[in-house]
């Protein structure tokens, strides 16, 4: 169950050269910023981009190769498009069935569970133009599942709308990550959308593929935080174990410790995500008392690194098998004599419940 | 008033005007088609050859046909060969010319809708399973459908009205090639005022409610 994808293209001014294998299963997310080719991957993927050479296999079906170009319209695969692409001079109903009357035989017990999943019930007999932008993009998402696709292609369906809306779509993709069985490939420049959705995360830079593996690694390499500036950090798997209903604090477990976070209603034995960013964590000799922070590891320093700035440093941890990523100033590392294999205390200043 | 030579005139300036305008939504379509999403260096000779009868005079365009349609012609030898005459002086040759003068615009329109909606729709409908024949059909058709409004009102309304073409490559011959127009200017070199007067404000009164129909669409397009 993978996805190998390599592509060579070159236009004026840019040129994309990736080899690159995903899990054929789970959210992948390409990430970088604009003009770092993530959306030409993901086109060239849909083949509405032909680069040649390429390759492309997907679970074991070759949709391109030396000689094989299988045209879009022939690969089984779901895309969302930015903004969300409905056709104009059909109901909501009418885009729903387009893709899926093409598809053969239309599975009516299908349609109801995306329209479900989607909550789109209440707008099939509308037209697009008299939708909100979050609708659009929610019809334009089952409009793709309903051909029943084995890959679902999504280009940023988040950045056209504003953060309301985003609030309002995201909930439905996360539903999506559980509820699907196919592999999802998702384009973002946003770290918080990486940090909820993926599983598996490629980083491009300039056409190339800087990074790629699972979410957690992926973040906490040394190498890649530097283009995230101020949203380097990590991404920890947690379990919800108890909630203090008096101060509204939920306390997670996960292989390095416990945190401490604001409750979010999640019943205890919740499966979650926390996002510990790099420049909210600082670290100490001993453990301290008398402050305000309540969340504090016992942690080993596996290494230093560079960050953007000359006066930071990034520092690498490891909290019983699970890696952390903490900024500094230059300064504090050598006043503190800091170097790998040390024993320190991480104070972590805010634990972000994500999902 | 108006006599049958005036009704036949009016009769044989819509046949025309209906024939030529469904030819060309026809034959112009593939062709607007083709302007739009080509990247050929051809697309710009092409282009301008189209737009020629906005700006040549009618009688150099209907000079050019009469003498290639002609018996000693390129395409008077290929009409002569299958069997078909010679065209000039017939309703087939009126249509053939009328097509080209009017070509412009009825291409016009229609290439600015298939350019004005860009990719996106095509891709979308590619990703949705649709071949390139199907989603032009589905989408690219229906999307485009008020530039093909404007075109076949454009198209037939500068049929009705052309002159210098169809005397040149029509002559005058009633019931077969005498329009409007051209009965108009035969009723005015007999001094036959009266009728020339009934022609003439029909046709601007034709040519007016035409304008007024357009302008109402795209105003009801911009606020749906």
């Amino acid at each position: 169950m993978t996805i190998e994808a390599r592509f060579s293209l070159s236009w004026p001014g840019f040129s994309l050269e990736v080899d690159l294998q995903c899990p054929g299963k789970g959210v992948t997310a390409l990430f970088g910023r604009s003009g770092s080719g993530k959306t030409t991957l993901l086109r060239t993927i849909a083949g509405l981009e032909k680069a040649t050479p390429g390759k492309l296999v997907i679970n074991g079906e070759t949709w391109q190769d030396d000689g094989i170009f299988l045209p879009t319209h022939r690969r089984p695969l779901g895309y969302v498009f930015q903004e969300a692409s409905l056709f104009p001079h059909l109901s909501v109903r009418g885009n729903l069935n387009y893709g899926r009357r093409r598809v053969g035989h239309a599975d009516h017990a299908h349609f109801e569970t995306m329209i479900q999943l989607l909550d789109i019930g209440n707008l099939l007999e509308r037209h697009p133009e008299r939708l909100s932008g979050g609708e659009r993009q929610r019809v334009a998402i089952a409009r793709a599942l309903l051909t029943q696709p084995k890959i679902l292609l999504m280009d940023e369906p988040l950045a056209s709308l504003d953060q309301e809306r985003k609030n309002e779509v995201l909930p439905y993709i996360e539903q999506l990550h559980n509820a699907l069985k196919i592999p999802v490939i998702y384009v973002s420049h946003s770290p918080d959308e990486v940090a909820r959705l993926a599983d598996h995360l490629v980083v491009l830079e300039k056409g190339r593929v800087l990074g790629s593996g699972p979410l957690t690694t992926t973040l906490a390499r040394l190498d890649l935080p530097i283009r995230l500036y101020e949203d380097a950090g990590v991404v920890l798997e947690a379990v919800v174990a108890a909630r203090d209903r008096q101060w509204h604090l939920a306390r997670v477990d996960f292989p390095g410790g416990v945190l401490w976070t604001r409750d979010k209603g999640h019943p205890i034995g919740h499966a979650v995500r926390v996002r510990i960013l790099a420049r909210d964590i600082s670290l100490s000799r001993e453990p301290i008392f008398g402050t305000s922070i309540i969340n504090a590891l016992s942690t080993r320093i596996i290494e230093l690194g560079d960050d953007a700035h000359p006066a930071l440093c990034l520092v690498r941890l490891d909290a019983g098998g699970t890696p952390l990523l903490a900024r500094l100033t230059r300064r504090s590392a050598v006043a503190l004599g800091l170097a790998s294999g040390d024993e320190v205390w991480a104070q972590i200043k805010a634990v972000a419940l994500i999902a | 008033m108006l006599d049958s030579d005036d009704f036949a005139a009016i009769r044989l300036t819509f046949e025309l005007a209906t024939v030529t305008t469904l030819l060309l939504l026809l034959l112009g379509t593939p062709l607007a088609w083709w302007l739009a999403r080509t990247r050929s260096r051809w697309r710009g000779p092409v282009e301008a050859i189209v737009a020629l009868p906005l700006v040549l005079p009618p009688t150099v365009l209907g000079f050019y046909l009469l003498i290639t349609m002609g018996p000693d012609g390129p395409i008077g030898h290929l009409t002569q060969s299958l069997g078909l005459g010679f065209l000039p002086f017939t309703f087939p040759g009126l249509v053939v010319a009328s097509f080209l003068y009017s070509l412009p615009f009825v291409v016009q329109p229609i290439q600015n809708a298939f350019e004005a909606m860009g990719e996106r729709p095509l891709e979308m409908a590619a990703t949705l399973r649709a071949s390139p024949l199907d989603a032009f059909f589905t989408v690219a058709l229906p999307l485009a459908k008020p530039g093909f409004l404007t075109a076949a009102i454009l198209g037939f309304a500068h049929t009705v009205g052309e002159f210098g073409v169809v005397l040149m490559m029509g002559g005058n011959i009633p019931g077969v090639t005498r329009v409007v127009s051209v009965q108009i200017y035969s009723r005015v070199e007999a001094m036959e005022y009266t009728q020339a007067h009934w022609l003439a404000g029909g046709m601007v009164l034709f040519s007016f409610l035409v304008l007024l129909a357009l302008q109402t669409f795209r105003r009801n397009r911009r606020r749906p």
